[in-house]
C-alpha cells in the first residue's frame, strides 16, 4: 500500500468518521446530563430522509440540512417529553422513536417520490460540495504527482463537505463548554446528582431538556450530511446501525469529547478499509468482504462486552429525576 | 422591645393526600440562636424545612424573614432570602472538586475560571474565620463525610446564608466529628448566624440549642428554652407519653459459650478485605455489641454469620463448626442451627416491601410443618393466624397480617421483622441497626424484647452505629474500626470518648486527641477502601 491509497483510505475514514462524531457528540451531550438516548440512530435516520427529501424538492442543500434538523427536534422533543416531563423510560422512549423513524421515513418517501421508499437523486447544490482549501490540487492526476506533503494537504485535508469540518471543530468546542462554562458545569452535574443541581436553585428539567436540544441539532446535521454529503439521496435504513455504534463509540470513550473523536476515527477506518478493500488476501486464507463489512460492528460488541475497561456512566443516567421527600 | 425573629412561621399546614403533614405549624427563631427541632420520625420536621426551603409550598400559611413577608416557591428564592440548607442526605456531585461544588449554581458568569478564582479565595477567608479548613481542590468522593458536610456548610455560607438548617446532621458523624460541627456552629451563631438543627438525638438538643421545638404528628407541640427542660421532659412531648429512656436491665449472667469466631475474614466482590482477622466469643444470656462508623466491616460481619456472605476462618456454635464457604451456606443452614437474623436493613433484605405481613412472616420458615397443608399446598389460614397472634405478642400496630409490608411504619416493620426471628426461639440472634429509623415509642418495645431474649439465656449480637444504643444494651462492647476489633471494653468501664477515639482507629486513649487526628485517621482509611 503506497502512501497515497493510505492518504485515500484515512481520507475516506474522515468522511465516515463523520456522521459518527456528530452523532456521538450528541449522545455525549445527552448523556453527560443524564438522558440515555439510544434513539441517536432513529433521529438520525428522519434527519437523513427529510433533508435528501427537501434538497430533492427544493435544490437547497441548506434547506435540506434546517429540515433535517428539525425532523431531529421533534424526536428530540418527544424523547424529552416522554423521559423528562412524564419520567417515563428513557430506553424504551429511544427504541420506539428508532422503530417509528425506520417505519415512517420508508413510507412518507414511498408516497412523496414513489420511488420504492428512495428520494430522489440528488443534483448539485442539493448535496454538500467539496470545499478547496486555497492552493490545494483537485485533479487526481495532479494530485499523484505531487509532493507527499501536497498530497496530504490535498487529499486528506482539502476537498470535504463542510460537515466534516464542523465535526472536527466540534470537538474542542464541546470540550471548552463542557469543562470551562457554567452550562458544561451544570449540564455534568446533573448528569451525576440531579439532586445537587435542584438544591442549588437550577431547574434539573431545564438543564436536560436544553441537553436534549442539543442532541437533537447534532443528529439534524450528522444525519443531513449522511443523505446529502456522503450519499446523493436517502435510502431505506441509511444509518445502517451508526446511531448505535455511536453510542459504543461514546462508551469507548469513557464520554470525553477527545476520545470520542479518536473513537470515532477508528470506527471510520474500518468502514473506509471495508469499502475500500472488497477482499483481503493474507495469502493462507482470503478475507471475504462480508467479514470487512462486519468489523465495526464486531468492534462494537466487543467495546459493549466491556473489553476496553471500566467506563463509568455518569451516575444519574437513565434515571428519571424525582424529587425525595 | 424584643428583636425581629430571623424565621418567622405562620399557620403553616401541608398536605400529601389524606396525609396531614403539617398542621397549622407556628414559630419563631430569633436571629444569633441555636434552634433545635424535634419530634419522631413523621412528625413532619423535614416536611416544615422543606417548605422553608422552598421545595414544597404550603397548602396554607405565611413565612416571614428578618420580619418581612417572604414568598419561597423555589430553592433559588430561598436561597435569595439568606436560607441555606444541609440536607441529610448530601446534595454534592461525586466526581466534582470541592470547588466545583460549591460554585455549582452561584456562578458569577458564562465562564468558570473567574467563579473558581473567587471561590478559590473566599474559602480561604471562612475557613480561617470558622474551622471550615478542606482542600478545595479534592474530589467529594475521596473525602470522608466530616468533610463532605463542612463542603456542605460552605455551599451555604457562600451563597451568603444567614440562616442555616441542618437536618439529622450528626447521623454519619464520628462523636468527634460531631463535636466538631458543634464547635463549628457554635462559631457560626457567634458571627449572629441563625442555624435550625433538625434531630431526633435528645442529647444533641440539650448540648447546643438554645431553644427547642417539639413536633408529633404534624402539630409543634411546645417551644421551650433547651435550659428549663430536660430529656425526659422532651421525649414525653415526642412521643405523648412517659417513656423510659434508659433500658432497665439486671446485670448479664452469662452461661456456656454460645458463639465462637476465630480469624474471621471477608473479602467482598469488588475484592474489598472488609473483615480482617476478627475474633470473639459470646456466652448465652449475654449481648456483645459491636460498635463503629459505619462502613467499618460490621455490615459484612453480620452477613456472613448471617449466611449470606462467604469468609475463611472458623465460626462455632455450641463448638460445632459452620461451613463459611460451601454451596451449603446460606441463610437456611443457618436458621437449622439455631441463628437467627435481623438485618441491618429491613426494607431490602428483612422483608419483601409489596408483600401481606402474613408472607413475610412464613419467609424463611416456610418449611414450617405447622404452615403446611399437604405435600403440595401451604396452610395460608394458619400463616395468617401464626402472624396475627405474633404481632399482637410483638405490639404491631395495626395487627393486621393481611397488610402489605409497606403499610406499616418504620418501627412496626421492625417489629415484624423481630417478630418472626424472636419467636423461633433461637440459640443466637444476630440483629443489626434494630432502631435505626424508628421512633422513640417503639425504640424502648424493642430494646426490652432484645433484653428479654437475652434474660431467657440467649446469646445476642448488637451490631449498631449508635453509641447510646450499645452503651445502653450491651453487655460487653467492641469497637470496630476498618475490618478489625480494636478492643474491648465493659460499659461500666468506658465512656463515650475512649469509644470515639476506637471509631476513629486510635488504640492508645490514654494522651488526649484533637479531632484533626481522628479524621486523618479516618480520611487515610477511607483512602484505602477505596
Amino acid at each position: 500500500m503506497d502512501f497515497l491509497t493510505t492518504l485515500q483510505v484515512l481520507d475516506s475514514s474522515l468522511r465516515q468518521a463523520t456522521p459518527l462524531l456528530i452523532a456521538c457528540l450528541a449522545g455525549l451531550f445527552s448523556e453527560r446530563a443524564g438522558i440515555f438516548d439510544i434513539g441517536l440512530e432513529g433521529k438520525m435516520l428522519v434527519a437523513a430522509f427529510l433533508s435528501a427529501a427537501v434538497a430533492a424538492v427544493t435544490g437547497s442543500v441548506w434547506l435540506g440540512l434546517l429540515a433535517g434538523i428539525g425532523a431531529s427536534l421533534v424526536f428530540s422533543a418527544i424523547h424529552g417529553l416522554a423521559s423528562i416531563t412524564f419520567r417515563g423510560n428513557q430506553l424504551i422512549s429511544g427504541v420506539a422513536l428508532n422503530f417509528l423513524a425506520a417505519g415512517l421515513t420508508v413510507v412518507i418517501a414511498q408516497s412523496w417520490f414513489a420511488q420504492g421508499g428512495r428520494t430522489p437523486q440528488l443534483m448539485a447544490g442539493g448535496r454538500f460540495e467539496p470545499i478547496i482549501l486555497p492552493g490545494a490540487l483537485t485533479s487526481s492526476s495532479d494530485i499523484a504527482q505531487a509532493g507527499p506533503l501536497m498530497q496530504l494537504y490535498s487529499e486528506l485535508i482539502s476537498g470535504h463537505g463542510l460537515p466534516v469540518y464542523v465535526a472536527l471543530a466540534l470537538v474542542p468546542l464541546t470540550w471548552w463548554a463542557l469543562f470551562r462554562t457554567r452550562f458544561g458545569l451544570r449540564l455534568r452535574a446533573v448528569g451525576e446528582a440531579p439532586e445537587a443541581v435542584d438544591t442549588a436553585g437550577i431547574s434539573v428539567v431545564g438543564l436536560r431538556f436544553a441537553a436534549v436540544v442539543i442532541a437533537g441539532v447534532l443528529c439534524g446535521i450528522a444525519g443531513a450530511y449522511l443523505a446529502t454529503g456522503l450519499q446523493a439521496g436517502f435510502t431505506k435504513d441509511m444509518t445502517a446501525g451508526r446511531g448505535y455504534i455511536a453510542l459504543a463509540a461514546l462508551i469507548f470513550a469513557k464520554w470525553r469529547p477527545w476520545y470520542a473523536l479518536g473513537a470515532c476515527l477508528l470506527f471510520g477506518f474500518l468502514q473506509a478499509v471495508a469499502i475500500r478493500f472488497q477482499n483481503i488476501d493474507l495469502g493462507v486464507v482470503e478475507v471475504p468482504v462480508q467479514v470487512m463489512d462486519a468489523l465495526p460492528y464486531i468492534l462494537t460488541v466487543v467495546i459493549l462486552a466491556g473489553f476496553v475497561g471500566r467506563a463509568i456512566p455518569p451516575r444519574a443516567g437513565g434515571e428519571p429525576y424525582v424529587k425525595e421527600r | 422591645m424584643t428583636p425581629t425573629p430571623a424565621i418567622e412561621l405562620k399557620g403553616i399546614s401541608k398536605a400529601f393526600g389524606p396525609v396531614q403533614a403539617n398542621k397549622d405549624i407556628s414559630i419563631a427563631v430569633m436571629p444569633g440562636t441555636i434552634h433545635g427541632i424535634i419530634g419522631e420520625n413523621g412528625a413532619g420536621k423535614s416536611t416544615l424545612m422543606s417548605i422553608l426551603y422552598g421545595f414544597y409550598k404550603a397548602d396554607k400559611g405565611e413565612i416571614f424573614i428578618n420580619g418581612k413577608k417572604t414568598e419561597i416557591p423555589d430553592s433559588q428564592a430561598a436561597i435569595a432570602a439568606g436560607i441555606g440548607m444541609v440536607f441529610q442526605h448530601f446534595k454534592l456531585v461525586q466526581n466534582f472538586t470541592v470547588l466545583e461544588n460549591v460554585v455549582l449554581g452561584a456562578e458569577d458568569s458564562g465562564l468558570l475560571r473567574p467563579s473558581l478564582a473567587r471561590a478559590r479565595r473566599e474559602l480561604e477567608a471562612l475557613a480561617r474565620e470558622y474551622e471550615l479548613s478542606v482542600d478545595p481542590d479534592a474530589l467529594i468522593q475521596d473525602i470522608g463525610v466530616g468533610m463532605q458536610q463542612r463542603v456542605e456548610i460552605l455551599k451555604a455560607l457562600y451563597r451568603g446564608a444567614d440562616i442555616l438548617i441542618l437536618d439529622e446532621p450528626t447521623g454519619v458523624l464520628t462523636p468527634a466529628e460531631a463535636d466538631h460541627l458543634f464547635r463549628i456552629l457554635e462559631g457560626l451563631k457567634r458571627e449572629g448566624k441563625t442555624i435550625v438543627l433538625i434531630t431526633h438525638k435528645l442529647r444533641e438538643i440539650m448540648e447546643i440549642t438554645d431553644t427547642v421545638s417539639v413536633m408529633r404528628r404534624g402539630e409543634m407541640t411546645a417551644t421551650v428554652a433547651t435550659a428549663d427542660t430536660d430529656p425526659s421532659q422532651l421525649a414525653e412531648l415526642m412521643v405523648g407519653r412517659k417513656v423510659l429512656l434508659q433500658v432497665e436491665k439486671t446485670p448479664a449472667q452469662p452461661r456456656e459459650t454460645i458463639l465462637e469466631v476465630e480469624n474471621l475474614n471477608v473479602t467482598d466482590d469488588k475484592g474489598v478485605h472488609r473483615v480482617k482477622d476478627v475474633s470473639f466469643s459470646i456466652r448465652a444470656g449475654e449481648i456483645l455489641g459491636i460498635a463503629g462508623v459505619a462502613g467499618n466491616g460490621q455490615s459484612e460481619l453480620l452477613e456472613v454469620l448471617g449466611g449470606y456472605e462467604r469468609g475463611t476462618g472458623h465460626v462455632r456454635i455450641r463448638g460445632q463448626e459452620i461451613d463459611l464457604t460451601g454451596a451449603k451456606s446460606d441463610g437456611q443452614s443457618r436458621r437449622r442451627r439455631g441463628i437467627s437474623h435481623v438485618p441491618e436493613d429491613r426494607q431490602r433484605e428483612g422483608l419483601i416491601m409489596n408483600f401481606h405481613a402474613w408472607e413475610n412472616v412464613a419467609f424463611g420458615y416456610h418449611h414450617d410443618p405447622a404452615y403446611q397443608k399437604n405435600a403440595l399446598f401451604m396452610n395460608n389460614a394458619a400463616i395468617r393466624e401464626d402472624t396475627e397472634a405474633k404481632m399482637r405478642r410483638f405490639d404491631v400496630r395495626p395487627p393486621n397480617p393481611q397488610l402489605t409490608a409497606k403499610s406499616f411504619s418504620g418501627g412496626n416493620q421492625q417489629k415484624i421483622v423481630l417478630a418472626r426471628e424472636i419467636e423461633r426461639n433461637p440459640d443466637l440472634l444476630l440483629v443489626g441497626q434494630p432502631t435505626r429509623g424508628v421512633d422513640i415509642g417503639a425504640i424502648e418495645f424493642i430494646h426490652q424484647q432484645i433484653v428479654a431474649l437475652r434474660d431467657a439465656g440467649k446469646a445476642i449480637l448488637l451490631v449498631s452505629v449508635e453509641l447510646d444504643e450499645i452503651m445502653g444494651l450491651a453487655d460487653r462492647i467492641a469497637v470496630m474500626f476498618d475490618g478489625r476489633i480494636m478492643g474491648e471494653r465493659l460499659p461500666s468501664e468506658t465512656n463515650e470518648r475512649e469509644l470515639g477515639l476506637l471509631m476513629a482507629g486510635i488504640t492508645d486513649t490514654t494522651t488526649p486527641h484533637g479531632h484533626r487526628e481522628v479524621e486523618a485517621n479516618l480520611a487515610e482509611r477511607h483512602g484505602e477502601v477505596r
